[in-house]
């Protein structure tokens, strides 16, 4: 049963990502293209987004607990450092390169283009470089100095 | 370069069904509807159920494509207007980028910000702030 929920929220997101246009790079990058040939949808997707999971975050966390689960499980921490600011650097100079974000790709993998498994195997292949340079070579770098 | 249309209509609708997924994904499980995270946790899941919902979850957003082409009678648009070398290059630097930084477009972008996190405020501005000028640097100032 919450398994099955789950897949269902699933199915919603990518329904979403599906007509919004967000699985589209060249939607994507004329979104970020003002100079040239701009398209401002994607404020239209951002923006419903938002008021959406606003309004319902709201309505939810009037609850004391999620439906299946114990306690609500939300990321607490608000240190800006240079690991949140530097990573989102690059993903914006990623999402820039390739037109494809993670939320737009695994969706579009459902439409079986071959370039959206390029991205997403590429995409695999940098978080797990990130995770062995975070779990390996930086407690050594730690360590020797 | 690939023209495309303006689609505030679709756009919107979209948009508010990924809020609409977000707002139920708290509402079920208590968690953030991160891409980053279902891909990130999938890797390494801390357990077996952590592994069984993102892999749930994950099984229904590629069913989304579907789902739209049995409502509408057709597949999402897939434009690529870049190499095969550009999304490889993107997509190594994006991995990176949303390990170190925790996120991405779901994760900070929609759920950080609808929960007003001042982290999620920053990292947001600063990858749409860095992309903005990737897209400019590459189709202006280089010119491909």
């Amino acid at each position: 049963m919450k398994l099955f929920a789950t897949y269902l929220v699933g199915v919603v997101f990518g329904l979403g990502i599906s007509l919004s246009g967000m699985a589209n790079p060249a939607k994507v990058l004329n979104f970020f293209d003002i100079a040239g040939t701009w398209d401002p949808s994607l404020i239209f997707v951002m923006g419903g987004a938002l008021i959406t999971t606003f309004v319902g975050y709201k309505l939810v966390f009037g609850r004391s607990a999620p439906v299946f689960e114990p306690d609500f499980n939300v990321p607490s921490s608000r240190r800006i450092d240079t690991r949140l600011i530097g990573g989102s650097a690059l993903f914006g100079l990623g999402w820039g390169i390739a037109g494809f974000c993670p939320g737009g790709a695994l969706p579009a993998l459902g439409t079986g283009r071959p370039e959206v498994f390029v991205f997403v195997a590429a995409l695999i292949a940098g978080i797990a470089l990130a995770k062995f340079l975070q779990s390996v070579v930086a407690p050594r770098l730690r360590a020797a100095s | 370069m690939i023209e495309t249309a303006f689609t505030p209509l679709a756009s919107l609708a979209g948009g508010v069904l990924i809020g609409l997924s977000a707002t139920l994904l708290m509402l079920l499980l208590g968690r953030v509807m991160g891409a980053t995270g279902v891909v990130s946790g999938l890797m390494s899941p801390a357990s077996r159920p952590d592994f069984a919902w993102r892999a749930a979850l994950l099984a229904g957003m590629v069913t989304g494509p579907g789902l739209l082409w049995l409502l509408s009678g057709d597949m999402p648009a897939i434009e690529v207007p870049v190499s095969t070398g550009a999304l490889i290059v993107g997509g190594l630097i994006v991995g990176i980028g949303v390990t170190f930084g925790s996120g991405c477009t779901s994760g900070h972008g929609v759920c950080g910000m609808a929960r007003l996190s001042p982290r999620s405020i920053a990292a947001t501005l600063t990858f749409m702030v860095v992309t903005l000028i990737t897209v400019f640097v590459i189709r202006h100032v280089i010119g491909t």
